[in-house]
Parts: structure tokens; C-alpha cells; sequence
């Protein structure tokens, strides 16, 4: 393997662009969480965020609607610059799903009217048809039977499902996911990676952070490989667990898969 | 027993006065504290601010100071003239709403930051995540401190004794023009208080058990 540890990162081809980053900088205080990230998801396209701890994916994807904000440059979502907090961020996160590491379903809700609740409420519907739409959605991901239950009698796994359910359920452009399955028990990891799975298939474009090798090697396009908050390399998943261009990457890769 | 039957009219004007003021100047109080907390926890910096002012300008008078200027200087001011007794209850209503606005404040961040973050994410607005979200999750916790507040609120009334409104409070100092035995005169009005709160805790305990989880 050839030792280069200057490779300049290809810049993606942005053939059609829906979510693009420009020149993003965060600051925690002194602490510098995002540099320089410049990068575009095309629609359609399944891009796996992975990297140490602390190497700012988590920040990245939860920029992306604006849940974190940052201290420089641009975030564009399917060509509308990321606005303001108010009315007009409001209805850009309508069509952003996200599932979070803490699947943060409403507790006093059932999980029928968790998946209901956005499109009653931002998206207009009546109360029939949105009831129709989380049906088809908890059917989908498999919870169906559990419609009427609240989220604190249901498994992780079974959870961290109604919130992808609840997300689709707004028919969104982009779905980010920040470590879905991080909170799991090992053996309710594979039921969401398995709904992951089909929803990548389905042609969703997805952004998902993760700590999961095998389905980042398998459902992403490309893999963007992050540490110290810099994008250190991008590269389609075949050619970077077997060829990693930065030893970053490989001593990465190296501790990750020898487990 | 013979003081208090001997001035039952006495006891039963005063205390009647003391509940009126009590359940008027909580409503407004719940209502100002509410519109108050919200401003607190805004997105909008200018509105934080309007609420912090509020909560440490009215928190940090001290109640009797704040009557004074009712009953002393808003006579003076030229605004439509009012009686004691309304003055009395906008004072208390101004002081209570700093405290309520303060236990809204915090019963909403009791509530985990990732129930705001997953309403925000499928695009709900503020106040939709507040009505939706947040204050059907918080009313449970807010019931024991709000309760609290409630009860001085009670208690507080007396302090408009001093501006000439008739309630509990006046009781003692009507009875001793009477020549009746102060210590005994107080000491059945610190029992009628005694009850009022029992009231109000028993209230507290309905709506605790209601909203068990």
C-alpha cells in the first residue's frame, strides 16, 4: 500500500445537488468543532458519516437543520440557504427528517399520534387522512401492532423505528440520522439497520453518522470520513476500507475493525 | 370560642374578602406568569430579556414596598382612580406573576431537550412546541412548586391590610377597637389560614393523582 499522507481530497461531483456545504466553521468558545467543511449530497445518494468521537459528525449532521448553528458559511438545502430560526426554518425542517441517537419520541404521545402529530400540524392534514399516512408509515418500518401504545411500553429497536416512521411521515427531501443505532441493545441493532436498508434502496437520499462499518460498507455511496472536525478523506466504501488513502483513516479503520 | 362568635360578622367579612382577592389575583397572576415564563424561554433574544427584567424587577421588590406604591403613588399619577382593593390585587398579581412565570420556567426545562429538538425537527414552530409538547409534559412537575406559590399567594393578602382593604389580615386590628383579647383574635385567624391551605394542598393532591403516571 502506497504511504501518502498529502492526498488532496477529491471534491464530490455535484451532479445533483441537494444538500451543499460551504466553507462551514463551528466554535464551541475556543474550541474549533467544524473547519473548513466544504461537501455536496446529490439527490439520491447515501453518504455515511464516520470517524472517532468527538470529530464533529454529530455537530455536522445536526447543522444540516439547524439544530446546531454555525459560526461561518453556508448550508444549502435543495438550493434555499438555511434561514433564520422562525417560520421559514420551521417549514425547511418539514422536509429534513432526522432520527436521533435517543429516538426522543414524545413521551405523553401514542406512537400512532407521534407519527400523526407533524402532518396534522405543519402539514395540514385532517386527522383521518394523517392517521391514514402513520399507518402505512408504522406498517413500513413494522410497528403497525404497536400503534396504539405509548413509546415507554415499546423496545429500543421498535422505537428508534416509529421515529424513522414519524420522520417519513413528512415525506422528506433528506433523512439525517445521528447514530440511530448507538443507544440499542446489540440485538435490536439489525431490525433498524434492516429498515435503513430498505429506506436507502426506496432511493432516499440519507446522511447518516454512524458507528455501524457493515452498513456503511454496504448501503452507502460514499463514505466521508471526519476527525479534529475536518473532512480528512471522501471516498466510495469500497475503495476506503480496503484502500484508505490518509493513516488517519487507516489507524481508524484498524482499531474499528479489529474488534 | 365566645370571641369568635361574638364577631362573627368580623371573621366572616374578612376572610370572604381574603378568598375573593386570593382566587382573583390568582387567575391574572397564572395568566401574567404564563405570558411571562414563555417570553423566558423565547427564541427571540428581545423578548428573553423583557422577561428577565420583568422576573428580576418584580421578584426583588419587596411585596409591602410594591402596595405602598399602589396605594401611595399611583394616586398621584393621574390614571383612572381605583380603590384599595384593586390596587391591592394588580400589586399582588405583578408580584405573584414574577414567581409563577419562574415555575413555568422551570418545569419546561425539566422537560428532556430532545422532545424540543424532535418537535422543532418535523418543523412544528414555537409555540407549537410549546402547546403540543412541552406544556402538556411540564404540567405535571409545575403542579407541587405552582401550588406553593399559591399558598403565599394566600398568605400575601394580609399584606393589604395595611392600605385599608378589609380581609383576614385586618381582622386582629378591627377586634382590638372591639377591646377583645389579641392573642386569642390571632389565633383564630392563623387556624382559619391554617384550613384555607389544607384546601389547597388537598386541590394539589387531586391533581396529582389525576396526572400520575
Amino acid at each position: 500500500m502506497e504511504l501518502n499522507n498529502t492526498v488532496s481530497i477529491a471534491s464530490v461531483e455535484a451532479t445533483d445537488p441537494l444538500v451543499v456545504l460551504k466553507q462551514v466553521n463551528k466554535f464551541y468558545g475556543e474550541h474549533h468543532v467544524l473547519r473548513d467543511i466544504n461537501t455536496v449530497v446529490n439527490r439520491g445518494e447515501i453518504v455515511a458519516l464516520i470517524g472517532p468521537s468527538g470529530a464533529g459528525k454529530s455537530t455536522l449532521c445536526r447543522a444540516i437543520n439547524r439544530l446546531e448553528t454555525i459560526s461561518s458559511g453556508e448550508i444549502y438545502v435543495d438550493g434555499v440557504a438555511l434561514p433564520e430560526e422562525g417560520r421559514a426554518l420551521a417549514s425547511l425542517r418539514a422536509d429534513v427528517g432526522m432520527v436521533f441517537q435517543s429516538f426522543n419520541l414524545f413521551a405523553h404521545k401514542t406512537v400512532l399520534e407521534n407519527v400523526a402529530l407533524g402532518p396534522v400540524m405543519v402539514r395540514r392534514m385532517s386527522k383521518g387522512e394523517a392517521n391514514k399516512v402513520a399507518m402505512e408509515h408504522l406498517e413500513r418500518v413494522g410497528v403497525a401492532n404497536q400503534a396504539d401504545k405509548l413509546p415507554a411500553q415499546l423496545s429500543g429497536g421498535q422505537q428508534q423505528r416509529v421515529a424513522i416512521a414519524r420522520a417519513l411521515a413528512m415525506n422528506p427531501k433528506v433523512m439525517l440520522f445521528d447514530e440511530p443505532t448507538s443507544a440499542l441493545d446489540p440485538e435490536m441493532v439489525s431490525e433498524v439497520l434492516d429498515v435503513m436498508r430498505a429506506l436507502a434502496q426506496s432511493g432516499m437520499t440519507m446522511i447518516v453518522v454512524t458507528h455501524e462499518m457493515g452498513f456503511a460498507r454496504e448501503a452507502a455511496d460514499r463514505i466521508v470520513f471526519m476527525a479534529d472536525g475536518q473532512v480528512v478523506e471522501e471516498s466510495p466504501p469500497a475503495e476506503f476500507f480496503t484502500e484508505a488513502k490518509t493513516t488517519r483513516a487507516r489507524d481508524f479503520l484498524q482499531k474499528i475493525l479489529a474488534r | 370560642m365566645q370571641v369568635l362568635l361574638d364577631n362573627l360578622d368580623l371573621f366572616v367579612l374578612g376572610f370572604t374578602n381574603t378568598v375573593v382577592i386570593f382566587a382573583i389575583s390568582a387567575v391574572f397572576s397564572l395568566i401574567l406568569g404564563c405570558v411571562v415564563g414563555i417570553l423566558r424561554i423565547s427564541p427571540s433574544t428581545p423578548m428573553r430579556a423583557v422577561g428577565t427584567v420583568y422576573v428580576n424587577t418584580l421578584r426583588n421588590t419587596p411585596l409591602a414596598l410594591l402596595m405602598m406604591f399602589f396605594a401611595l403613588g399611583y394616586p398621584k399619577m393621574g390614571l383612572p382612580s381605583l380603590d384599595y382593593t384593586t390596587l391591592a390585587i394588580i400589586a399582588l398579581v405583578l408580584y405573584t406573576a414574577s414567581y409563577v412565570a419562574e415555575v413555568f420556567r422551570s418545569g419546561i426545562n425539566s422537560i428532556n431537550r430532545g422532545q424540543t429538538e424532535a418537535a422543532r425537527a418535523i418543523g412544528l414552530t414555537f409555540t407549537q412546541v410549546l402547546r403540543v409538547v412541552l406544556i402538556p409534559q411540564a404540567f405535571r412537575n409545575v403542579m407541587p412548586p405552582l401550588v406553593s406559590v399559591f399558598i403565599a399567594l394566600l398568605k400575601n393578602t394580609t399584606v393589604a391590610s395595611g392600605f385599608s382593604v378589609m380581609q383576614a389580615g385586618a381582622i386582629a386590628a378591627n377586634m382590638s377597637e372591639r377591646g377583645e383579647n389579641l392573642l386569642v383574635t390571632l389565633l383564630w385567624v392563623a387556624l382559619f389560614f391554617f384550613i384555607l391551605v389544607m384546601v389547597l394542598a388537598a386541590v394539589q393532591r387531586a391533581f396529582e393523582r389525576k396526572w400520575a403516571v
